[in-house]
């Protein structure tokens, strides 16, 4: 936390303005018991099991979850069977993609009442789920509702027909977005759905089934069943299932792989990521700052594509970082209802807790460790500072593994050369950044990155017609565009 | 004070400025959604009025007209004394005498005189000059200048900054404001240069439009004007002020300015020293607000005097 005190011109941002509390105030009931959404049916689930989700900002309970039994979760993928087999999978695709469109337009309709909620099971800001959680799903159920009818061109040539049932398990970073990448892709290509939200952020996939009744989806194309990670296997390995996508991390996509192995499911995995940022000294500087920013603080760094390794060419490193840490000083952490937070409430206890856990290796390693916000962080729930780490090295733990928070690593470089080797140095290809203003060197630096997605001059920037996946240990498979739709298709 | 001189290596890198326009709006975005409310925007929207340069550049502009806008310069509203006055007006310099006469000598508001052929700037040289040395010898205390765009444009770089250092010369002590008219420099990337030039020869403050051409301030344009004079300022510790005008004509707008100020440059730029408002209309806006915070509803818009 030190900073070395001298005579150089500083700036007073931090507190520049003393921002009043605007609460986003759009009232959301939250039922205090829930279950699953099986066959078109709310349904209660067990007493057994049954845990809490909290509001991360405030760590105070906000509903209690039932955790699927076996039982529960064979009624689920048989509904799904049945449902895929009756009707979903005969019904034509242009029906398809009325019931996508519906979807969309309902989601865009209750645009506030979702940010709100999942602001409240996530913690992450209003501002985020208001401008990117909520309509970018929206987004993806109209994307997809337009390739319902027209699947033909996603394998020209071929004839498409729809795997089977899918079993999707999803994180708690982006809950309801992430629900949108599975279910629009599977559901336009006559696919049905059992999917497990994570057990931390369980509301708005719940009230997403509200939607499905509202829009008269036929019952069981869509069934929720909620639960730990046992939930999660159970409905992976259910031998009912025909393919299964899970976005979440390295460790768990490993045993999933393992437990797939050998039977006839289709298999994606959306995985953890180191992501390499690199910054040519000739780059617009000021918009790579903004850039960098954006790639790690964006959900407080809950990002599986952050842009967590960052790497300076050195003639700017000292003059970049400090600018970084002037930009630091304008963001707003706190309550993330608050319309004015940038960086709200880490999702749980457990994982502020492993974000500690790195900081104290990054102490071991010998890192600098700086923090700055523009106040300071609430003394209840769980909130981290967005930090700094300098000084540290390739061969680094906290260089080497995903800390999945807002903690950046801050490393250089001498030339493109070894910007590369040290951007492919990773166990992950998940995502990368290059800042440049020269043409050349830009499309040089993206082909030779080792990664699913790069972004040139800007980063964290998503759309849904656009591919986005991993290589490597990031998984495989793409989600997003054309892409999108071949996990989900059976082409003969 | 002496003419600056500026090398052809400091030229080069005035022209070589990088600018990511996408970047720069989704910025400029992201501030634009910032929630002012309660004391936040009372505080605001006091400091607005203290930073606003009264301004009308007319034809049609008398002395009488110009007595108007001193007055209400002076007291922006008359049934809360207690207001501060707004930073200068802004007149023409055959105005300066009777704006001077109407402010009196020992007036807290500023009078800017524009000059050196506002608002195109097409004169000679001399003729500039002499202009500049009219107004402030009629009792301007600040001078609005405008560059010679085409001279820009067609890369003529060392003359706009020689033009520049002369009418420094020319004003002495008095406040220089440069304006660019940034509508009708085409990139933000060639914004940054003149930004960066006008600063090295010796701007107290740069300004972006006359407000007669059509786009005149706007939130990117003023991001990367802004970014430059931080840049300035972290390497020389020089505070070089900023004047967006001409387009704010919302008290909305102008709290939305000084989030961008206040996050780009911090609490020392938020004072009439080193930001202002190059406006008309604003002031109304920010007088209605402050009324319809204070008592919960809209005042009629006869309570505020038209001009």
């Amino acid at each position: 936390m030190t900073m070395t005190q001298d005579d150089r011109p500083t700036l007073k941002i931090a507190g520049a303005i003393e921002f009043s509390p605007a609460p986003e105030g759009h009232p959301v009931d939250i039922r205090p018991h829930q279950g699953h959404f099986i066959d078109g049916m709310f349904v209660e689930g067990a007493e057994e099991g049954r845990f809490q989700t909290i509001d991360p900002a405030t760590a105070r309970p906000l509903a209690t979850v039932a955790a699927a039994t076996a039982q529960e979760i064979d009624a689920a993928v048989k509904a799904a069977r049945k449902a895929q087999q009756g009707v979903w999978g005969r019904m034509s695709g242009a029906e398809r993609g009325k019931f996508l469109y519906r979807i969309a337009r309902r989601l865009q309709e209750r645009a506030r009442e979702f940010a709100v909620l999942e602001t409240m099971d996530n913690g992450k800001p209003i501002r985020e789920t208001r401008d990117v959680d909520v309509p970018l799903a929206a987004q993806h159920f109209f994307y997809y509702a337009g390739w319902a009818d027209k699947l033909g061109y996603a394998v020209p040539g071929r004839t498409p027909h729809p795997v089977g049932v899918a079993a999707q398990v999803i994180p708690w970073n982006f809950p309801l977005l992430m629900l949108s990448w599975k279910i629009a892709p599977a559901l336009a290509c006559g696919n049905t759905v059992v999917l497990k939200p994570s057990e931390t952020t369980p509301l708005s996939a719940m009230r997403f089934a509200q939607i499905l009744q509202e829009v008269g989806l036929p019952p069981g194309v869509v069934n929720l069943v909620n639960g730990p990670g046992a939930t999660g296997a159970l409905l992976v390995g259910h031998e009912g299932v025909d393919k299964v996508a899970f976005t979440g991390s390295t460790g768990v996509g490993r045993h999933i792989m393992r437990t797939v192995a050998g039977t006839k499911k289709k298999l994606t995995l959306e995985l953890g990521g180191k992501s390499a940022h690199i910054v040519y000294r000739d780059a617009a500087l000021t918009q790579a700052v903004e850039g960098v920013i954006d790639g790690i603080f964006f959900n407080q760094g809950h990002v599986c594509c952050a842009g967590s390794r960052l790497l300076l060419e050195a003639s700017i490193a000292d003059e970049f970082v400090e600018r970084l840490k002037i930009r630091m000083q304008s963001l707003r952490i706190g309550n993330p209802l608050d319309k004015n937070t940038d960086v709200g409430a880490i999702n749980s206890a457990a994982q502020l807790q492993r974000i500690q856990h790195y900081m104290d290796i990054a102490e071991q390693e010998g890192a600098g460790i700086w923090q700055g916000a523009a106040c300071p962080a609430p003394s209840e729930g769980f909130f981290h500072l967005p930090t700094l780490l300098t000084g540290v090295q390739q061969s680094d733990t906290v260089v080497r593994e995903e800390i999945f928070g807002p903690v950046l690593t801050v490393l250089t470089f001498r030339t493109p050369e070894e910007a590369v080797a040290k951007a492919n140095d990773s166990e992950y290809g998940l995502a990368a950044g290059v800042w440049t203003e020269k043409t050349a060197k830009l499309f040089g630096t993206a082909h030779a990155l080792n990664a699913g997605v790069v972004w040139a001059n800007g980063y964290n920037l998503f759309d849904p017609a656009s591919p986005f996946g991993g290589v490597r240990h990031s998984g495989f498979g793409r989600e997003g565009g054309i892409a999108g739709l071949w996990p989900y298709l059976e082409a003969r | 004070m002496s003419l600056q001189r500026c090398t052809e290596a400091d030229l080069a890198a005035f022209r070589s400025a990088r600018i990511d326009e996408m970047s720069v709006a989704r910025r400029v975005a992201r501030v634009k959604s910032r929630s002012l409310k309660a004391d936040t925007k009372d505080r605001l929207l006091r400091l607005a009025v203290s930073m606003v340069d009264l301004t009308t550049l007319e034809g049609m502009d008398t002395p009488d007209r110009v007595r108007a806008l001193c007055h209400k310069a002076s007291r922006p509203l008359a049934e809360q004394p207690d207001l501060p006055s707004t930073a200068a007006v802004c007149v023409y310099p055959a105005m300066v005498p009777a704006a001077r006469e109407a402010l009196g000598t020992s007036s807290p508001v500023g009078l800017a005189s524009v000059a050196t052929g506002f608002p195109s700037g097409q004169l000679a040289l001399g003729q500039r000059l002499s202009e500049v040395r009219w107004a402030i010898d009629h009792g301007a205390t600040e001078i609005d200048m405008v560059i010679s765009r085409g001279r820009l444009l067609t890369g003529d770089w060392g003359w706009v900054f020689d033009e520049i250092a002369a009418t420094r010369e020319a004003c002495g002590p008095v406040v220089l404001k440069v304006i660019f008219e940034t509508g009708e420099l085409g990139s933000l990337e060639t914004i940054a240069g003149v930004s960066q030039l006008a600063i090295a020869a010796g701007a107290d403050f740069i300004k972006t439009s006359t407000g007669k051409i059509s786009p005149a301030a706007t939130m990117p344009v003023t991001f990367v004007m802004l970014d430059v004079i931080r840049e300035h300022y972290l390497k020389t510790g020089r505070m070089v002020g900023m004047k967006p005008a001409g387009g704010i004509r919302t008290a909305k707008q102008a709290l939305q300015y000084l989030v961008l100020v206040a996050e780009t440059l911090g609490a020392d730029w938020l004072t009439n020293e080193r930001f202002r408002f190059g406006a008309s209309s604003l002031l109304n806006d920010l007088l209605r607000q402050l009324i319809r915070r204070q008592e919960g509803t809209y005042p009629s818009p006869r309570r505020i005097s038209v001009d």
